[in-house]
């Protein structure tokens, strides 16, 4: 199974923006490799990420395969009300990561 | 023997004729696995379209040299206050000369609050990387930054 980390405050006021950092662990192939043998490695990437918190999606990125392996992504939001922030990275065969994680704002 | 005979159109100019159509060809069929800075401008006129690119507001920060392509850490910021009026709504990265052109897009929701994303990224040879900004308001806007690759990336074989 995939591994994930995950780094949002836990607390925040509201208003007030965060940094969120993510790190997902995957290979990410580029496809445009080849084995010792002479074949060509079939591409396998992480192609999106969405970020999506309090009813909305705060984040999203496209991602190709000059992305390094373990793809890390840093952005920003800004603190509106406690719940959860879910991320989601989707892939070339089949690949679905969903993680969570609370923020308390007050 | 009657050597014109046997080859009837075969002059001088015509053998080095065919002589450099096959080399192009060759050059053509061992094209390595490389984009080229042509590459990066269509798929840099497939996102923006018609518009104009303006240079500024983009900061894009990248160590100048690095040794390892595998991971180079990377981030964007724009300058932006981020609210409802005016805010950066897409931020692409392009490099001229991996595979690919296209490294990466972030879409940036209207509570992002700031204007600036990091990640790691590969990079197959010494190149220019641009990041490119849209804004609420439909501009554009760049940064550019030269990076020296000492081990390049994504075409290793194992």
């Amino acid at each position: 199974m995939a591994r994930a980390l995950i780094n949002v405050p836990a607390k925040a006021k509201p208003g007030e923006v965060i940094a969120i950092k993510t790190l997902m662990s995957h290979i990410m192939e580029t496809g445009f490799r080849h084995s010792s043998t002479g074949d060509a490695i079939p591409r396998d990437i992480i192609t999106s990420f969405v970020c999506s918190y309090d009813g909305a999606e705060v984040f999203r990125a496209d991602l190709y395969p000059a992305i390094s392996a373990n793809p890390y992504l840093t952005f920003f939001t800004t603190a509106t009300k406690s719940g959860p922030m879910t991320f989601e990275w989707r892939g070339d065969n089949g690949f679905v990561a969903k993680e969570t994680a609370e923020i308390v704002v007050e | 023997m009657k050597r014109s005979d046997e080859f009837p159109q075969a002059s001088r100019r015509t053998v080095l004729r065919s002589g450099s159509a096959l080399a192009a060809c060759m050059v053509l069929a061992v094209r390595p696995a490389k984009a080229t800075p042509d590459e990066m401008k269509a798929a840099i006129h497939k996102v923006i379209g018609e518009a104009t690119i303006q240079t500024g507001k983009v900061h894009l920060d990248v160590p100048p040299l690095v040794e390892n392509g595998n991971t180079v850490a990377i981030s964007v910021s724009v300058e932006s206050p981020m609210n409802a009026a005016s805010r950066v709504k897409t931020i692409h990265l392009f490099n001229e000369k991996n595979p690919q052109p296209n490294v990466a897009s972030f879409h940036l929701g209207p509570r992002a609050g700031r204007a600036e994303v990091a990640t790691r990224i590969r990079l197959a040879d010494t190149q220019t990387v641009i990041a490119i900004a849209e804004l609420s308001d439909g501009s554009f806007w760049q940064d550019s930054a030269e990076v020296i690759v000492t081990l390049a990336a994504c075409v290793e074989n194992m």
